[in-house]
């Protein structure tokens, strides 16, 4: 069948909200933008271990560090749930990882800013989290089979992970003066970061047209960050915390949030490379990676020995 | 020393070595060679600080002087700390951590079967619970040991250093004081005059398949760790542990 009439077949399949599993046609240019989308987000889970890390082994309390603990291998494992979606698209894990640490795969900014005080994984559970759950909600209607099934799968853990960080951020907040501190000190850096998981202004987001006619995205990047502001201010009021956007305001005609425009410069430094902690991250993963090296020929080893033995046998 | 204080002090023991080991395994987060053994690493850490917290919530309830578990974790200096050397010992590779685990999961999986027998329900109850946990940890990490013994060459060679430095440790399980003499005598803590050769054997075995040796010298015999005289590892790991609870002592958490 020609290509043509085959892509009038997939769309048509698409407009009736059916889903496109791994051994069905699909145009390369959908094929490439999953890839592109879903190894994004697996590495993100995988990258955004290390900013949590940072804080199990000086967690307050061994109630906090177990749930931290079992939370970053939540993470974790919605990374091998996500390279495995990924992996029935034809790609390998070690091609996968291999475009992580020559940067031609990307994965969240966010995970570029580093958590400088307990009350960060307070915030990042509370607003990336958050954030995070805003968009990945929509994706459980994504038209890729496999990668809606891991959402719905993902969203329920996320939910919790959100509350969790929630309660950090609560216990601080209502806290010593010093926790008090804490709390907004990491509102105050994580909030802008945040608000940008969400992309560029949709007239600026060049990944979105095709996204959107092939039902990977459901709804803009607009749409989804308002959705997050609405729903979060209301949580920091209620916890006695600051927005920091002198710009913050309720809207009653359009029945949602004004807010001040994102340091778009930042937003783009960030995803170029030059955040604060680009290179950190990159690097221990990549050290991980080299240094887990002799693990893996070692197994490899084992297994042939094994193969070898039972075959003479 | 009376019945009370021996089985506190035994609480004590319990959980410090489980919760200094789940410590270094959970510096391994977003360390280890392959994102799998990176989970199963925090699994076996997650575990072990459970372990931790019910021997820590057993202690307080036993001294009854309402402290509670983060008390016991947070806030007792470097000499009250009951922690076997081994517990303490640092990650270093995957090699030395792999051996580390297996060495100290073949004691937990022979002690806590014997506990199994306690005449303490307390005790017993937690025994049977750590059990099932502790058969896994063995087995993930025993099944490691062999396949960087045979492995290659390289794997071969960092497991059998470790274990020429570790194998020694080992004296610091069998130890006979009066805390354990003192829990004898109503058989909260059973017989354990098996417990040394039962370890060698299940250990030699492993270490066997996985073609490693015994080292020829036995370095460092452990010891110390029971009445407070530890690495110097232990001040830095509590340090690290216990900083928030130590610097805004007027928080709650």
């Amino acid at each position: 069948m020609e290509n043509l009439k085959l892509e009038e077949l997939f769309q048509e399949k698409l407009d009736r909200e059916e889903k496109i599993e791994p051994k069905d046609w699909m145009p390369e240019k959908y094929r490439k933008h999953l890839i592109r989308q879903v190894s994004q987000h697996a590495h993100s889970e995988v990258i955004g271990m290390q900013p949590e890390g940072n804080w199990i082994t000086r967690a307050p309390s061994l109630r906090h560090k177990v749930v931290l603990l079992a939370k970053i291998q939540d993470e974790a494992g919605h990374g091998l749930y996500l390279y495995s979606a990924c992996e029935t698209l034809g790609i390998s894990r070690d091609e996968l990882n291999e475009q992580l640490h020559t940067g031609k795969a990307k994965y969240s900014s966010i995970f570029n800013y580093p958590t400088l005080n307990w009350a960060d994984i307070g915030a990042v559970g509370w607003l990336v989290d958050g954030a995070a759950i805003v968009n990945q909600v929509s994706l459980q209607r994504t038209s890729f089979g496999p990668y809606a099934r891991g959402m719905v799968r993902i969203c329920k853990e996320e939910s919790f992970h959100q509350r969790q960080g929630y309660e950090i951020m609560a216990e601080m907040a209502m806290g010593s003066q010093e926790q008090k501190e804490m709390a907004q000190d990491a509102l105050n850096r994580l909030w802008w970061p945040s608000l940008m998981m969400f992309g560029p202004h949709d007239a600026d987001s060049p990944n979105s047209g095709n996204a959107v006619k092939w039902k990977i995205k459901r709804e803009s990047n607009d749409e989804l960050r308002q959705k997050f502001i609405d729903k979060t201010v209301d949580q920091a009021k209620v916890i006695g915390l600051s927005i920091p956007d002198p710009d913050l305001k309720w809207n009653e005609e359009r029945g949602h949030y004004d807010f001040g425009e994102i340091n778009w410069d930042e937003f783009y430094q960030v995803i170029n490379g030059n955040g604060p902690n680009n290179v950190k991250r990159l690097a221990h993963h990549k050290r991980a990676h080299d240094e887990g090296e002799w693990v893996r020929e070692a197994a490899t080893a084992y297994a042939r020995k094994q193969t070898i033995k039972k075959n003479v046998a | 020393m009376d019945q009370k204080e021996a089985l506190y002090q035994y609480w004590l023991r319990l959980g410090d070595d489980s919760m200094i080991l789940a410590h270094r395994l959970s510096e391994w987060c977003s360390n280890g060679p392959f994102l799998e053994e990176d989970i199963a690493l925090s699994n076996i850490g997650l575990d072990l600080f459970g372990q931790t917290r019910i021997a820590f919530t057993s202690a307080c309830a036993l001294e009854g002087k309402g402290r509670t578990e983060d008390d016991l974790a947070y806030k007792r200096p470097e000499h009250e700390f009951r922690s076997c050397h081994l517990a303490e010992e640092p990650n270093k590779d995957f090699a030395h951590t792999m051996v580390r685990q297996t060495l100290f999961s073949a004691y937990h999986l022979l002690l806590y079967k014997a506990l199994e027998r306690s005449s303490d329900e307390q005790l017993a109850a937690f025994a049977t619970k750590s059990l099932k946990e502790v058969k896994y940890h063995w087995r993930h990490t025993s099944r490691w040991l062999v396949r960087l013994g045979d492995g290659t060459e390289e794997s071969h060679k960092r497991v059998q250093d470790s274990l020429d430095i570790l194998w020694s440790f080992r004296y610091e399980f069998f130890e006979v004081d009066e805390v354990v003499t003192e829990l004898q005598k109503t058989s909260i803590v059973p017989d354990l005059s098996n417990l040394q050769s039962d370890y060698e054997a299940l250990v030699l075995e492993i270490l066997e398949e996985a073609t490693l040796v015994l080292p020829e010298k036995e370095g460092f015999k452990a010891t110390g760790g029971r009445i407070g005289h530890h690495s110097e590892y232990l001040g830095h790991i509590l340090s690290e542990f216990q900083y928030l609870v130590r610097a805004y002592p007027n928080s709650k958490w």
